[in-house]
């Protein structure tokens, strides 16, 4: 067979991309759904019409995501079975219960609820319809759980016991797997990293239009409010970012050397953090870097003095625990992908926090570099939250469930490398053009700004939105 | 009743479901070129599902996720199996379902006739293949010893399974052409109904022999039987009520014909849930495709407990956007 055609390579690539590319979506929807939840209440408590404005405009451009969010996830689910048959016939017991909880719990509610959002600002009452908005924002926090417990247990197997007779993993304690200490961590991680790619997307719209000087009115505060998610939500990132590097550590401290570049095991201050380094990270050929000491000891262990373990004295453990083969990653994609998610995640709290001193007290800042900068909030934010996603489950490899089944064993073995190569041709051809036309679609949007408050009905004062029809 | 058993039939709940509200969904998208005369027309067959298609659609990945939770085995094989077929329903779900979002964002009429050819299609594909997979999996397919499919694309558009393509393609088409009518007024509602009377008498002829194949197949077993007369009644009293501008009744028993259809190829298929063609050895069954029994014991619960919370805010989702739409409410409304 010809290497190209090889499908476990293939079918990887094809998961990794659709994966991405899902989730480009998914915190936009959970951040904005939240957002718009956050002006319309605004809204329904002081009846001040700018929260209006800002309820559609924001819902819009949260809008345009939505039908791509939805339909590219039907793809994840379905690609389980397609690509990963013998990974779904072994795990199938235990990780399709929480993928079954988070459709019966959380997709239906986010679906239905979507609708009465959209269309029923003319049939429900207005207590009502803001409510519909907080149900979709609660379905997509809650769809976010179930998955990232179905996530979890790839990475930290718990609530399961090994079937001989049937040669596969079966739940004994959905407890357990839904408390999976990796997934108390990544779920809140997930959830405020999504706000910040949130607070980036508002950021970067309200910056455009200030830097033009137009729909101040609207736009001031939107780009305050912006700049309060991201730092907010950039220190509760941080935060449980480190209780997930502690979990990790415990849980796959692979992953930890790997993200470090760690070959031998270090303690105190040998354990240091290398903030960059040139040359190739493999640990032969490092020529300069920059280090702080102590750090990686600090991070994996909380204590100055911990141990951290290297990937050469893991690599011996797995290979007596697990028979011979190679339990390392692949080293500078981990390293880097774990950089660039810190350094920009970051970069994005202090560029906030420099953004709210330059704005306070209602200044503008004239500099129009500033204005510049601003705009790449959301990009670097989204690309931030990707390197995460990339690292962890890069970080996995060559598990895909850690300790019981190998990525190259889980392979659908009747579905050819022909065929692979023809659905990852498909799809990415069909992402790449609704990419464009996406990007275009939001940034046309945006680019409008928020339509004009409706007039107030003449007899009781009441400010009634318009319908809404395709 | 045992767990597994109570499980096949949950997953025969989810799938009448999906195709009774996807089914309309995909035949108001295929009527688009039957109906839809001018730019408002358009908009207001789009605007009958609106605010319903993502809920709609979003059984379908209940109905797979319970699969994948309660039958490990027939979701691997069937998903590894129809491989392309699946990829062929994705992408046209996915043309679809972007295709209502973007087309009024732009006001150009190119613009819009594309995403309505999209819609079109996206419609149309997969109400075809539903059928040609569903009938596929109750006549069995190839499979070796670990259960995994061994024939290709061309071995799953044999005669009866695209007979049963045609089946699904037809029922839904007609099926969301009583919708429109339904949830219209004047001068759309009655083409809709003339519509629907044409393609209904189509619809019951090709859907009669599926019926008659499928009796074969299944060894004219009695309660298959039972279900497909009710099948063919319901099917045959919903063009008569249509006929007779009682589009509501219609619609119920369009969505009853899908019922008991569905209900007719699940008691073929029972007590497997993919019979291989080649070595009846090698079939999978509700016993050894399913989940452990607490698994299935938690999949119990929970859906016992949300599954009625999910009809209730469905119906009353339903309820709330109850009224016809007109060209004049699509006029004064902004997009």
């Amino acid at each position: 067979m010809n290497d190209w055609l090889d499908p476990l390579l293939l079918s990887r690539w094809q998961f990794g991309l659709t994966t991405i590319y899902h989730f480009l979506f998914v915190p936009i929807t959970i951040g904005m759904s939240l957002t718009a939840a956050v002006y319309q209440t605004a809204w329904y408590r002081t009846g001040k019409v700018h929260y209006l404005q800002l309820t559609r405009f924001f819902g819009s451009l949260f809008l345009i995501n939505f039908a791509m969010g939805v339909v590219t996830g039907i793809v994840q689910e379905f690609q389980f079975g397609m690509n990963w048959s013998t990974y779904s016939r072994f795990v199938g017991d235990v990780f399709g219960a929480p993928l079954a909880l988070e459709g019966l719990l959380a997709f239906f509610l986010e679906a239905t609820f979507i609708g009465l959002w959209i269309f029923g600002w003319d049939k429900l009452p207005r207590g009502m319809h803001l409510a519909t908005i907080w149900v979709v924002s609660i379905g997509s926090i809650l769809s976010a759980y179930f998955i990232i417990a179905a996530n979890a247990f790839m990475q930290n197997p718990v609530g399961y016991e090994l079937n001989e007779a049937r040669g596969r993993a079966e739940l004994t304690d959905i407890w357990a797997l839904l408390t999976n200490k990796v997934a108390l961590a990544a779920f809140p991680h997930t959830i405020f990293a999504s706000f910040m790619v949130a607070a980036g997307l508002i950021i970067t719209v309200a910056a455009w239009h200030l830097a033009r000087h137009q729909n101040l009115v609207t736009m001031r505060p939107a780009l305050k409010f912006g700049l309060w998610m991201m730092v907010g939500s950039g220190i509760l990132t941080t935060l449980s970012g480190d209780q997930l590097g502690l979990a990790m550590v415990q849980t796959q401290p692979m992953k930890m050397a790997a993200a470090e570049a760690l070959y031998d095991t270090a303690t105190g201050a040998d354990a240091s953090f290398s903030i960059f380094t040139w040359g190739t990270p493999d640990g032969s050929s490092e020529l300069f870097s920059i280090r702080i000491p102590y750090l990686l000891s600090f991070l994996s262990t909380h204590t100055l003095t911990g141990t951290v373990e290297g990937i050469n004295d893991l690599q011996a453990q797995y290979t007596q625990l697990y028979g011979p083969g190679d339990y390392t990653p692949v080293i500078w994609i981990t390293y880097w992908a774990f950089r660039w998610m810190i350094g920009l995640g970051l970069l994005h709290v202090i560029v906030a926090v420099v953004g709210l001193w330059l704005t306070r007290k209602g200044r503008m800042p004239k500099n129009k570099w500033i204005w510049r900068a601003a705009i790449w909030s959301f990009p670097l934010s989204l690309a931030a939250m990707i390197m995460g996603w990339i690292f962890t489950e890069m970080g996995r490899q060559p598990w895909i469930v850690f300790s019981l089944l190998k990525t190259q064993d889980a392979v659908s073995p009747n579905v050819t490398g022909l065929e692979v190569l023809i659905s990852l041709i498909a799809f990415t051809v069909i992402y790449g053009i609704l990419a464009v036309v996406e990007f275009k679609l939001i940034k046309r949007a945006a680019q409008k700004g928020p339509a004009p408050a409706p007039e107030p009905d003449a007899e009781s004062g009441e400010i009634k939105p318009l319908t809404t029809v395709y | 009743m045992d767990l597994p058993t109570l499980w096949f039939w949950i997953i025969a709940g989810l799938f009448i479901g999906y195709f009774v509200l996807d089914g309309f969904d995909f035949g108001v998208g295929m009527s688009l070129p039957f109906l839809g005369r001018d730019e408002a027309d358009r908009r207001v067959l789009i605007n009958t599902i609106g605010p319903v298609w993502d809920l709609n659609e979003t059984w379908l990945i209940v109905a797979g996720a319970c699969l994948f939770a309660a039958f490990p085995e027939w979701y691997a094989t069937l998903f590894s199996g129809f491989y392309l077929a699946l990829l062929l329903i994705l992408l046209a779900l996915i043309a679809r379902g972007v295709s209502f979002e973007y087309r009024h964002q732009r006001p150009e009429s190119q613009w819009k006739s594309w995403f309505d050819g999209m819609i079109i299609v996206g419609s149309a594909v997969p109400a075809l293949l539903w059928g040609v997979a569903f009938a596929n999996i109750v006549q069995g397919v190839p499979l070796d010893e670990g259960h995994n499919y061994t024939g290709t694309l061309i071995d799953l558009l044999n005669p009866y399974a695209l007979l049963g393509g045609l089946t699904t393609l037809l029922l839904f088409f007609t099926h969301g052409v009583v919708f429109v009518s339904l949830k219209t007024t004047d001068e759309m509602r009655v083409r809709a109904r003339n519509l629907a009377v044409r393609s209904g008498l189509i619809t019951i002829v090709v859907a009669a022999l599926f019926l008659i194949w499928t009796a074969v197949i299944a060894e004219f077993a009695f309660m298959y039987l039972v279900l497909a007369t009710l099948a063919a009644l319901a099917l045959i009293g919903s063009w008569f009520l249509n006929r007779a501008g009682s589009e509501g009744w219609s619609f119920a028993l369009g969505a009853a014909t899908i019922a008991f259809a569905v209900l007719a190829l699940f008691t073929a298929l029972f007590p497997d849930v993919m019979p291989a063609s080649n070595d009846p050895a090698n079939s999978l069954t509700i016993a050894n495709a399913s989940s452990s029994t607490y698994t299935l014991t938690v999949m119990s619960w929970t859906a016992l407990v949300f599954l009625p919370l999910i009809l209730a805010y469905q119906g009353w989702t339903y309820w709330i956007f109850r009224k016809r739409v007109t060209r004049a409410h699509i006029e004064v409304a902004q997009h």
